[in-house]
């Protein structure tokens, strides 16, 4: 008898529960995301991700909000630190989803927290817009989570862009056959060598030096010297961003200067322009952008308008995943209303018109991505795969260093 | 072979500017300072931001930030360490609690910087520049660096060991029950070896901050990094702090030139596991009863 009672009152609680819950939702819509502001990915989190989050929130707020039907709602953010730990993403998504009710989450920044976040957003049902990860895994786990989208593409794709722009480089006669390769022995730099070695020997280039360092190596000088002595055509440094800093510099200090020189993760950041100024030129990275078009021209200025410090977006994911979050807006607004299963099937099937271009995905993924860039004359413009619309052609041989 | 053994020299020296700020602190003050590597990183920002926005090189920066790392460790030592210092019973005791007060203060110091400056990687460029030793293109700013770092563990080592307060240092260090009997305020002498520490650790990050990319999250390596050596040199002695320094930035160096550089971080900690089975107290270190 108690028990009965008791249930009809809490039926009658979770029926005025949820018509709380729609009134809520008319009045705002709430996004949450967990982010990385503490710990080793703070860094890369900090210049991709954060920027792109406020940037897009401020942007849709000051136009009145999400358009629901025929009425704008405001976006409210609720935040956490995920402190760059997996078990913390996690937990932060959990809390998102049972406790803050929250109607859209943002991911995590990186491949490993993407990876780590994925099952809970598939099994919660959340658009799951991966704009920071890069894994080989990703048409797998895009068949294996429909509601997931993998928008920076793999790692496969990345080494074999690469080795494909140094193919036509040496049918062009502008470098010869000898690359020296160094990476980072963490996920993405063993990862994009795995990649990248049976690439080159594919395509007959003649791998003179192949090593891998220990994250957080302090001075890479000894790498630097040995490649130099091998006097290579082509220098690769699958590295992250304080190798990348690191290597580049090294390399100007011992004059080593192939014909074409390519680092990792941070090639593309404002920092390294900032740091090498006038070196920065013909340095290859991963990422890129079509610098020229006035979409991505307006996004730069807006982003550094709405920054604090004036900080520019990266040339690589930070654009993309101002990218997602556009889909993201013009996919709910197509539906109209809070339905995270119709906005999955958005997503999937429709054409979206974003600041890198039209994009229309592909079994959950996009069909063109910039995968190498080159610093010319101070911007970072995509120039493989040579294909994209508005590739650039590589300047080669780099230009010598400069003295500082 | 001369460019690996050179590298290696000017990345020992850094290894050992870095750590000997805390075989000062952990060595004779017996403060296990968990957030030494966030002031090493302070000391980077402040430099990056009296160079960025003021102009000011970092060696001219230097005289700025000593001073005042070396005031900020003394209050922060009178005001928060003291009370645990005449709390705790024992050595052990106060070593236990002062690495709990010192995690809670890295999170406080990581907070403050990431308030101040993001969480986002920085780097300047100051005397990077090439300058030919031996036949060898090396960096400026990292030879300087390697220069300082001599010149400052030689006048420490000098000051330790010639000086009045030096030896009531190494007292403390040694025994501070017995250094009271011969009058050593035993308080003032530890407070002193910390603020000392804390200079030690502001300058080896300036001088850093001239060629590594850092960012607020990027402390704790420092402070792993200077832990290994201080524990390989014998805890509290500089000379250990130099020689470890040095040892472990020559390995590596080698190794990555001749071997791989893959296995730089195995050989180190080879190296570390091989001094600790040979002499648990470290190189220099005296054995305990």
């Amino acid at each position: 008898m108690v028990s009965s009672v008791f249930r009809l009152a809490a039926g009658l609680l979770a029926v005025a529960g949820a018509f709380a819950g729609t009134a809520q939702a008319q009045t705002s819509v709430k996004i949450g995301y967990a982010i990385s502001r503490t710990g080793p990915n703070a860094g890369g989190a900090a210049v991709s991700t954060i920027p792109n989050y406020e940037l897009w929130v401020k942007e849709v707020n000051a136009a009145g909000g999400l358009k629901l039907g025929d009425k704008r709602v405001p976006i409210e953010v609720v935040q956490y630190d995920d402190r760059s730990s997996a078990e913390e993403a996690a937990r932060a998504l959990e809390r998102l989803i049972s406790q803050d009710k929250v109607d859209f989450i943002l991911p995590p920044w990186g491949t490993g927290l993407n990876l780590a976040v994925g099952p809970i957003l598939n099994k919660a049902g959340y658009p799951h817009l991966a704009a920071t990860a890069v894994t080989d895994r990703a048409p797998e786990l895009a068949k294996r989570w429909p509601n997931s989208f993998w928008l920076l593409g793999t790692s496969a794709d990345a080494s074999k862009t690469l080795v494909e722009l140094l193919t036509k480089l040496r049918t062009e006669g502008k470098i010869g056959d000898t690359v020296a390769m160094a990476s980072i022995a963490d996920g993405f730099g063993i990862d994009l060598s795995g990649a990248a070695r049976p690439a080159l020997t594919a395509a007959k280039f003649k791998l003179v030096y192949d090593k891998t360092y220990p994250i957080g190596t302090q001075d890479l000088g000894p790498i630097v010297n040995e490649a130099k002595a091998l006097n290579p055509d082509v220098f690769i440094a699958f590295s992250y961003p304080p190798d990348t800093i690191g290597i580049t510099e090294q390399a100007r200090i011992a004059g080593f200067n192939p014909k074409v020189f390519y680092t990792g993760v941070g090639t593309a950041f404002p920092l390294f322009r900032q740091k090498f100024g006038a070196n920065a030129e013909g340095v290859m990275g991963i990422g890129g952008w079509s610098g020229d078009t006035a979409a991505i021209k307006d996004y730069l200025a807006r982003h550094k308008a709405a920054s604090a410090n004036g900080a520019e977006p990266d040339r690589w994911a930070s654009a993309v995943t101002y990218a997602s979050l556009q889909m993201l807006q013009q996919a709910i607004e197509r539906v109209g209303k809070i339905d995270r299963e119709a906005v999955i099937k958005d997503l999937q099937t429709g054409t979206f018109d974003t600041v890198i271009g039209k994009i229309k995905l592909e079994n959950n993924m996009p069909t063109k991505y910039w995968w190498v860039g080159q610093w010319q004359g101070g911007e970072f413009y995509g120039v493989g795969p040579a294909a994209n619309e508005g590739a650039r052609s590589a300047v080669v041989p780099k230009p010598a260093w400069q003295a500082q | 072979m001369t460019h690996a053994v050179l590298t290696g020299l000017m990345l020992g020296g850094m290894y050992a500017l870095i750590a000997m700020g805390l075989t000062l602190q952990y060595g004779v003050a017996r403060i296990m300072n968990l957030s030494y590597g966030e002031f090493l990183i302070a000391a980077a920002f402040a430099s990056y931001w009296l160079f960025t926005g003021w102009a000011l090189s970092p060696l001219l920066g230097l005289t700025l930030v000593i001073p005042a790392s070396f005031g900020v460790s003394f209050v922060l030592y009178r005001v928060l360490l003291t009370p645990l210092v005449r709390r705790a019973r024992t050595r052990d005791a106060l070593e236990v609690e002062s690495i709990l007060a010192t995690f809670g203060m890295m999170f406080i110091v990581q907070g403050i910087m990431l308030a101040l400056f993001g969480g986002a990687y920085y780097s300047y460029s100051f005397l990077a520049i090439p300058v030919q030793l031996l036949g060898e293109s090396l960096a400026l700013n990292r030879l300087m660096a390697f220069g300082l770092a001599v010149v400052i563990g030689l006048a420490l080592y000098l000051a330790l060991t010639r000086t009045r307060i030096g030896t009531a240092i190494r007292a403390v260090a040694v025994d501070p029950s017995a250094a009271q009997l011969v009058a050593i305020n035993v308080a003032q002498t530890s407070a002193l070896a910390f603020a000392l520490g804390g200079a030690l650790v502001a300058t080896a990050g300036v001088l850093i901050s001239m060629f590594l990319t850092f960012s607020a999250s990027s402390g704790v390596v420092f402070t792993m990094k200077a832990l290994i050596i201080v524990v390989m040199g014998g805890v509290g002695n500089l000379l250990g702090c130099l020689v470890a320094g040095l040892l472990l930035g020559l390995s590596e160096a080698l190794v990555a030139t001749f071997v791989d550089p893959g296995l730089t971080l195995a050989v180190n900690f080879a190296l570390f596991l091989t001094v600790l089975l040979v002499k648990p107290a470290g190189l220099f270190g005296k054995a305990q009863r």
